[in-house]
């Protein structure tokens, strides 16, 4: 028998000060103060960091495709509380698969405080395509190199410190099923959120004339949703002839985004609102 | 207003600029984010020198070979019905004792202080033995199954059959993620069709989702496990009873993935045509399966989640069968009434009335069938106590009520291919939003059971069998 029955917290973890910081809530998440989203590849370990997080028991299963709708959840680190919303694994966020729709649509509509980048550690170059996609759309993205444990055991030696430094946001080694890494990770959303940690994304400008394009259309999408802050992107997949943002920018959407996003911001972090959105 | 102007504005302009681009823009931009993503992850892994042994790979090598990938597929089967089997077989019989046991003593007591009949009979005859016998029958193979499935899922055995099994449903115009789906089916229909969520074409999806009914669910198994020993084996030595057993559960299973791959292969050609397609499904590592979690799992998620909805339906169908079993019309009663006038029909079927009267008051929840067609039984017998081992289940049967192998053989084809229980209609209407596809699924299921039960009753009859 191991002693993992709830993930968390390990014996070592109850001795540790940062112990009393974590608290699972649960399926408790009528009150909270920040939403955070998980995303990642398929079978990355998403499902059982949620769990490692809420302390619920959501299903996890070693096969990919297995959370196909959200699942949501509660915690509360360092007196703030954060709702926790598991997205359904997928490899992209360009194509329209359902699974995809649902996991973009939250990074983008639904506005959470930061997002969490789940990412096998043993398949890191297929990982980091998602990565980058997701920083396309927000800034607010911490990575977590999960299953560690099995990367060691392949022979892979992960330096995160590296993959911090290139992608410009925290890479934070973990292994959700023993729960290691995980206050450090959690630290790291923190300091994304509160801005207290210095992030420069990693952009892919692609050619001149496209890069011209997107400068273009963009202070229009400013123009028509004040503060939006991924305009870059919506640029881009408007370019790309995107059926789902052009719906969204035509409907008014858009706009709604932005006045409740500013309505989070006042009640949360004022700094946030002076920096984070000119 | 102005602002939907603007909107409209950007749209147009969008449009101009996409056209002035060249052509290959956005494959420039996916090429340079691999490219990117590949030069980082260089940077950031380190591959130990010494050449790693992948066990891994020599695991699946064998395990998803043309060869040997199905036949070690059906012998991992094989052992976890066998196991589920002669485990549950045990402790079947200890629960049984025990449950009716304090079903006697509590109707004692009950009579001692001068309860109405009628109270005591509604009490424990009607509602407690539906509950104990729900409990003795089904708890026993779900507490070994259950956690041996999820053992399988942790490990990550569940994609490799997804990928032996890929080419049966493409030769059926089927998705080849609807493996994954079946195998949920195992555990609960209505998850499984839940499960086809992870098929993104509509058509195939809609075809996993009319089809995952051929499985037997955890509900259906104990009906299996039980007809399997009590008739089939029993005609073996005892020494052979739990392999003989476990290998007709596995040929009852094996009959319906058959129907399950015809069913597919008939809709992908009729209602639902259209070709199959293509899908990369990654193999996931191996991983060790965390045995405190699997048993949380297993146990709490899937074990008690079943049995309680199964009790929750036993209860009332207890207190019906008791209700109908005392209200006499003439000479008989209502729940006798009611199966002989069924009965003709079930017959045809190499069923009897009783088998399809418990079928119909069954329809909340599969796992509820045996018991109650055991309470029917037993109220036309006159049977107060549970019958608490095998012998006294097959003496009830084929000596009270006129039972044949071919009873024991078309019961289990009717478990297995009848319409699904009510929860999972309610699922596939609520993934379909279509009363259509709902319907479809009940017409097609109970349209197989009672054409394929009707024909082995014949042909059996025919051959002078039975």
């Amino acid at each position: 028998m191991t002693n993992t029955k709830t993930v968390l917290p390990t014996e070592h973890c109850e001795t540790c000060p940062a112990f009393t910081q974590l608290e699972q809530m649960g399926i408790k998440v009528g009150d909270f103060d920040r939403v955070i989203a998980l995303a990642g590849n398929p079978n990355t370990g998403k499902s059982t960091l949620f769990n490692a997080l809420t302390g619920l028991k959501q299903h996890t299963g070693n096969w990919p495709g297995k959370t196909v709708t959200r699942a949501e959840g509660g915690f509360e680190f360092n007196k703030i509380r954060y709702k926790l919303v598991d997205l359904p694994g997928t490899y992209s966020l360009l194509s329209a698969s359902q699974d995809e729709e649902v996991a973009r649509d939250f990074i983008l509509f639904g506005q959470p405080s930061c997002t969490i980048v789940v990412t096998d550690a043993t398949s890191l170059e297929r990982n980091l395509n998602l990565v980058m996609q997701v920083m396309e759309i927000t800034e607010h993205v911490v990575v977590a190199v999960n299953l560690m444990d099995e990367a060691k055991r392949k022979g892979l030696e992960v330096d995160a410190r590296s993959l911090s430094r290139d992608l410009g946001i925290p890479a934070i080694p973990i292994t959700a099923r023993t729960g290691d890494g995980i206050h450090t990770l959690l630290g790291a959303v923190a300091d994304v959120i509160e801005g207290t940690i210095e992030i420069k994304p990693l952009r892919i400008n692609g050619t001149p004339e496209f890069q011209k394009a997107v400068n273009e259309l963009v202070p229009m999408i400013e123009q028509v949703a004040p503060g939006i802050p991924n305009a870059r992107w919506l640029a881009i997949r408007l370019l790309d002839g995107d059926a789902r943002v052009q719906n969204a920018l035509t409907s008014g959407e858009l706009a709604d985004i932005v006045s409740r996003q500013q309505r989070v911001d006042i009640q949360f972090s004022k700094k946030m609102s002076v920096e984070g959105r000119q | 207003m102005s602002a939907e102007l603007q909107s409209k504005d950007i749209l147009a302009k969008a449009e101009a600029l996409r056209n002035s681009l060249s052509s290959g823009f956005r494959d420039e931009i996916v090429k340079s984010l691999y490219t990117e993503a590949e030069h980082i992850a260089k940077r950031a892994v380190k591959t130990a020198a010494e050449k790693r042994y992948d066990l891994d790979q020599k695991i699946d090598r064998l395990v998803t070979s043309p060869w040997t990938g199905l036949p070690i597929m059906l012998l991992l089967l094989t052992v976890i019905i066998w196991l589920t089997v002669s485990g549950a077989n045990v402790v079947s019989g200890w629960i049984a004792v025990v449950l009716f046991g304090i079903g006697d003593y509590g109707r004692a007591l009950f009579n001692q202080i001068g309860m109405p009949w009628w109270i005591t009979g509604f009490i424990w005859d009607g509602v407690y033995l539906g509950l104990a016998w729900v409990v003795s029958v089904m708890l026993p193979p779900m507490m070994i199954f259950f956690p041996a499935f999820t053992f399988m899922e942790d490990l990550g055995y569940l994609p490799r059959v997804a990928f032996n099994l890929d080419w049966l449903f493409k030769k059926s115009g089927a998705h080849g993620k609807q493996s994954l789906t079946m195998a949920m089916g195992f555990g609960c229909n209505a998850a499984g069709v839940i499960a086809t969520r992870v098929i993104d074409s509509p058509r195939e999806r809609l075809i996993a989702i009319l089809t995952n009914n051929f499985v037997p669910c955890n509900g259906r198994f104990p009906t299996l496990i039980m007809l399997a020993t009590v008739f089939v084996a029993a005609a073996f030595p005892p020494a052979l009873t739990s392999f003989i057993a476990a290998g007709t559960v596995v040929g009852v299973v094996l009959i319906g993935v058959f129907f399950t791959f015809l069913a597919s292969w008939i809709l992908s050609k009729t209602l639902l045509k259209g070709e199959a397609s293509a899908f990369t499904l990654e193999l996931p590592p191996y991983r060790r399966p965390n045995v405190s979690r699997i048993l949380y799992t297993s146990i709490i998620d899937r074990t008690i989640f079943v049995l309680w909805r199964a009790m929750q339906t036993a209860a009332p169908a207890g207190a019906i069968i008791w209700i109908m079993a005392n209200v006499s019309i003439g000479d008989s009663n209502l729940a006798r009434a009611t199966a002989d006038w069924l009965n003709p029909f079930g017959l045809l079927l190499g069923l009897d009335g009783v088998i399809l009267l418990a079928y119909i008051i069954a329809i909340p929840a599969n796992e509820i069938v045996v018991p109650t067609m055991m309470m029917v039984y037993m109220g036309a017998g006159m049977m107060i106590n549970g019958p608490t081992s095998n012998n006294e289940i097959f003496d009830l049967l084929v000596n009270g009520n006129g039972w044949t192998m071919l009873t024991a053989v078309n019961l289990m084809l009717f478990a297995l291919l009848h319409n699904p229980c009510a929860t999972t209609i309610m699922t596939i209407y609520k993934e379909t939003k279509s009363y259509k596809w709902a319907t479809l699924s009940v017409v097609m299921t109970l349209g197989t059971a009672f054409v394929v039960t009707f024909l082995t009753a014949s042909f059996a009859r025919l051959m002078g069998w039975a």
